[in-house]
């Protein structure tokens, strides 16, 4: 150590960031005070630089360090999230150790949120006060290098999932995909036609579903559920529960006769949007993926009242088993893809609009299963009587998105499954279709001219929010129609169109347990309720718990070729995992002192890692530093404060605190003795 | 050679600090025999005046017990300080600011009107006290309250701590031993700042109770279990025991005899903040993950001020006083 004041010596470097930084803070006045104020703390250099992150930047600090013997490194900059490695890395190249250089956030915390000049400077200084006194603090840590398992985890088989998985298989290594549903597939197999190419949903994704069924890869584990995930990237112990079937996979060769026999009929609300029924025993559709059947337990005669049991006669090869139980599956993985999807959301809702109440306003989904071939009208657009086609149809766009009153995100396909809807109309019956559209969002590959098509194609498009679906009808025309109320703002005029038929575009929404889903793999949500990615721009695959990725809708809207593309780069994550084999990790493990510990174990229960042990023979807790991840929640719990954590120490975070607020304790000190 | 200079003195306290000393029975001959007693007006007759005609660090050993309540204790604080070599805070209430600490949670003119006008005060004229009144003979005063109660060790520098409601009289003997066995050359003083008479970990350690993983469903008062398991740890059975805040060296008397831990050892070593840990470890432990369950099992501590800073609310950092009392 240096005859610095008997303290480390500390560079300070503040960037710009452009003018991000430097708009609302006076760059160059923190460097003069942290040169000057700083002194005593064992500052020995300021500087400030257009963009620090850049490679002129990093060798400023290369060189301070060389040249000036630099022992601490602080980078008054962006987000610790974005460029602390950025610049750890910087303080290496030179010597230093990684753990030696702190990221004091100016930017994020301090230019982004404030007007005020003057007082986000002062601010700005404070931040760089408590992070100087913090990093002399540090000391120096080693990374601890992990295995990889290579084994990966899917969460989710729909189109996102089932993308994941098999570029993993394929590259060679085992998936264990988990869907909760009986079949994978996701809301894609539900689907008719494909924007903006219109090929069939059906047609691009059976193909995929049966090679990932029959990927010597893949373990399939339908009709399961992840109940438990321990341990953090590299390895993780995962509880799946597999729910009972009450068909042997076996013994079952999926020829569908139960189904066929059974006399049971249920209106299917997941899969058929409850226009259509199933049986208690079913699969999703023919192309379902595993072929076997469920037995809806709820609906079953045989569960419910104890007779029937005509699928386990019919079946010829006795796979119906009503004595299977749920069974509890542990798998070790080394990475986890959550590709959870979206739910609907829920268009009675929004009581004007009528649906649940006028039977002939349709959901988007409805009328994805109305259309499908496969589905229960067989690709006939009737009335909600079964026969009678529409001759005027509309088509009400963002219903619970881009609304204060539901969701406030655009939910991405609306627009372009309205005009979808309109061609399929358009194609099938001939009718008149209105489109009723706040904005049109056409962005993508071939999606504008997608739009312009169907305006060709004679499409009424009417740009105003809809107020109000209703059937009391004002004159003989409306008679016995559903009228549409809307401002039509090109016009500025209030317009009543009558239709026979009402289709509302409803929006996605994060899964109704997705925040339950979030905590189990330890992953956050956006207010809004999606999974948050790492870095929205630079790393949307990513999550913040390392080995976690995400894919999909799950984390915010999205069509089918984003959901695809985010399903590769996941898996592209993970495979560079698997052949780095291994990883290092951060040292920030909590560390139990024994002579300290009273052996009191409130703390544990408390690891979400089972890092935790109790010794009975000695009455002392301790962390097992290769499941530790530094979490922090017995470093906070433990009440004789035997428990540390290098890198946040009480002795760190009590010293920025105090560098936090020097400016306002010197103050409140002459204050008080002036009184 | 004379012998060493002691001294004993009492501010903002019960008493019960003086009492434990002097129940370390014939020990405190050994006292007598090996310190010549300057100061200790409870057990003899000495005036101040007699402190202040001293030298500077004359005395080589002060104990003092009592928060800093008044400007005379604040004076006497200093006073001490000077004289002395080595001042030790003596018990929970210089040490932390104990019981009479917990006046803190109210601001001093509240304090007052509590006990000069409410129902059971026959105060017709609405009387206050004043620092100055005139008599006959001249004037004369008293010390005022300060505006907070403040440790020891908020007013001046102090070279040892010694915890404890009162310290434990196995403890004092041994610190006294100590003492003087560094008189005779024969060990070493501790680090300064250090505390001396008691352990360094928690009530846990020397608590003879099985203990579990420890899952909280709901807390209640003591008197609300019938019968207490004679073996299981405390605050397992639901009430809010605070061993494991809290630090060790009393021999963990309260819950052998099956009385939860209440604390008066203060927080162990290295803990800045005794009330905010021990929330901190029983939020830890609460089985629930609905707020609404865990307030409502929160609310089964029916007094949390005086559960989680009974004894160290004037020391802790809500009531960290020390910046302002620095000079």
């Amino acid at each position: 150590m240096s005859a610095n004041n008997g303290k480390p010596k500390v560079g300070v470097y503040i960037c710009h960031c452009g003018t991000n930084i430097s708009h609302t803070v006076d760059v160059e006045q923190v460097r003069d005070w942290a040169m000057e104020k700083l002194g005593a703390e064992g500052v020995v250099i300021a500087r400030d630089y257009k963009f620090m992150c850049s490679s002129q930047g990093q060798d400023l600090i290369e060189q301070d360090i060389k040249a000036l013997g630099l022992e601490r490194v602080v980078v008054a900059a962006c987000s610790q999230h974005l460029h602390e490695m950025t610049f750890r890395n910087a303080g290496k190249r030179a010597g230093l150790n990684p753990y030696l250089t702190k990221l004091a956030s100016i930017r994020e915390q301090v230019a982004w949120v404030h007007e005020d000049r003057a007082a986000a400077t002062e601010k700005a200084k404070a931040v760089v006060a408590g992070a100087v006194q913090r990093v002399v603090k540090n000391q120096p840590l080693e990374e601890i290098e992990v295995p990889i398992h290579p084994d990966t985890l899917v969460v989710g088989g729909g189109i996102a999932g089932i993308q994941a998985a098999l570029e993993i298989a394929n590259a060679g290594y085992k998936v264990y995909l988990v869907e909760r549903e009986p079949s994978i597939g996701g809301h894609m197999a539900q689907f008719d036609k494909t924007f903006p190419t219109l090929d069939c949903a059906a047609c691009i994704l059976t193909p995929r579903m049966f090679e990932t069924g029959m990927h010597p890869n893949i373990e399939l584990l339908t009709w399961s559920e992840v109940t438990q995930v321990a341990g953090y990237v590299g390895n993780f112990k995962v509880t799946v529960k597999k729910k009972p079937r009450h068909v042997n996979e076996v013994l079952c060769t999926g020829c569908g006769a139960c189904m066929e026999k059974c006399p049971k009929k249920v209106v299917d609300q997941v899969f058929e949007a409850g226009i259509g029924y199933r049986k208690a025993i079913y699969t999703n559709s023919a192309q379902a993926m595993p072929k076997f059947p469920v037995i809806d337990t709820a609906n079953c005669n045989f569960f419910q009242k104890g007779t029937c049991k005509v699928c386990e006669k019919t079946c010829p090869t006795k796979a119906i088993d009503y004595e299977q139980k749920e069974e509890m599956l542990t798998i070790a993985v080394g990475n986890i893809i959550l590709a959870t999807g979206y739910d609907l959301f829920d268009a009675r809702r929004v009581s004007n609009y009528g649906y649940g109440r006028l039977a002939n306003v349709f959901t988007s989904i409805e009328f994805e299963r109305m259309c499908n071939a496969a589905g229960p009208t067989s690709g006939k657009i009737v009335l909600r009587d079964g026969q009678t086609q529409p001759k005027t149809v509309g088509i009400v766009h963002c219903v619970g998105s881009r609304d204060r009153n539901y969701n406030n995100y655009c939910s991405n396909i609306c627009c372009m499954q309205s005009l979808k809807f309109a061609h399929l109309v358009k194609e099938r019956t001939g009718a008149a279709v209105y489109e009723f559209y706040i904005d049109m969002r056409t962005p993508m590959k071939s999606y504008d001219e997608f739009y312009q098509r169907v305006l060709e194609e004679g499409t009424l498009f009417v740009r105003g929010k809809v107020a109000q679906v209703t059937d009391a009808a004002r004159n003989a025309q409306e008679e016995g129609k559903l009228i549409i109320q809307v401002e039509d703002t090109l016009i500025g005029k209030q317009r009543r169109i009558p239709v026979d038929m009402v289709l509302l575009s409803i929006g996605m929404q994060p899964r109704h347990d997705a925040k339950e889903v979030g905590r189990l793999f330890g992953i956050g949500c956006s207010t809004d309720g999606w999974f948050t990615e790492k870095h929205a721009k630079l790393d949307p695959v990513a999550t913040m718990t390392e080995g976690v990725l995400v894919a999909g809708t799950a984390s915010g809207p999205k069509d089918i070729p984003a959901s695809v593309s985010q399903g590769s780069a996941a898996a592209a994550r993970v495979l560079n995992l698997i052949m780095r084999q291994k990883i290092a990790l951060e040292p920030i493990k909590a560390v139990v002192n024994p002579w300290q510990c009273s052996g009191c174990r409130i703390c544990n229960g408390l690891c979400p890692f089972n890092a935790i042990s109790f010794k009975a023979e000695h009455k002392v807790s301790e962390i097992n530093p290769a499941l530790c991840q530094g979490c922090g929640a017995c470093v906070a719990a433990c009440p004789a404060g035997a428990i540390r954590s290098p890198g946040f120490s009480n002795e760190q975070i009590f010293a920025q605190i105090d560098g936090l607020l020097r400016n306002f304790s010197t103050a409140a000190v002459q204050e008080e003795t002036e009184q | 050679m004379s012998k060493p200079k002691f001294a004993m003195y009492w501010s903002g306290s019960c008493g019960g600090c003086e009492i434990a000393v002097l129940n370390i029975h014939e020990k405190i001959l050994e006292v007598d025999a090996h310190f010549e007693i300057a100061f200790w007006p409870v057990a003899m007759d000495a005036k101040v005046k007699d402190v202040e005609a001293l030298a500077d660090g004359e005395i080589l050993l002060t104990l003092w017990n009592g928060s800093i309540r008044n400007v005379e204790n604040e004076h006497m604080a200093r006073l001490l300080r000077r004289k002395s070599k080595l001042l030790v805070s003596f018990g929970s209430c210089a040490t932390e600011g104990c019981v009479p600490g917990l006046a803190n949670l109210a601001p001093l003119h509240e304090i007052i009107d509590t006990a000069y006008t409410t129902l059971t005060t026959d105060n017709p004229n609405n009387i206050r006290p004043q620092p100055v009144t005139k008599v006959p003979e001249g004037e004369i005063s008293i010390p005022m309250l300060t505006e907070r109660v403040h440790t020891l060790a908020q007013v001046v520098e102090v070279d040892y701590f010694m915890p404890g409601c009162p310290p434990e009289s196995h403890q004092i003997a041994a610190v006294i031993d100590l003492v003087i066995q560094v008189v005779q050359g024969k060990a070493e003083l501790p680090r300064k700042g250090a505390v001396i008479g008691a352990g360094k970990s928690t009530v846990c350690e020397e608590c003879p109770r099985k203990r579990n993983v420890k899952s909280i469903k709901a807390f209640c008062r003591i008197q609300d279990v019938a019968p207490l398991d004679p073996e299981l740890c405390i605050l397992e059975q639901g009430i809010p025991c605070n061993g494991p805040a809290t630090r060790s060296g009393c021999d963990a008397r309260c819950p052998r005899v099956g009385a939860q831990c209440i604390g008066c050892y203060g927080p162990a070593e290295g803990v800045t903040d005794y009330g905010a840990r021990l929330l901190s470890a029983f939020a830890s432990v609460i089985d629930a993950d609905e707020p609404e369950e865990i307030e409502r099992i929160l609310d089964g501590i029916p007094d949390p001020a005086g559960q989680l800073y009974r004894f160290s609310l004037a020391g802790s950092l809500f009531q960290a006083g020390a910046a302002a009392f620095k000079n």
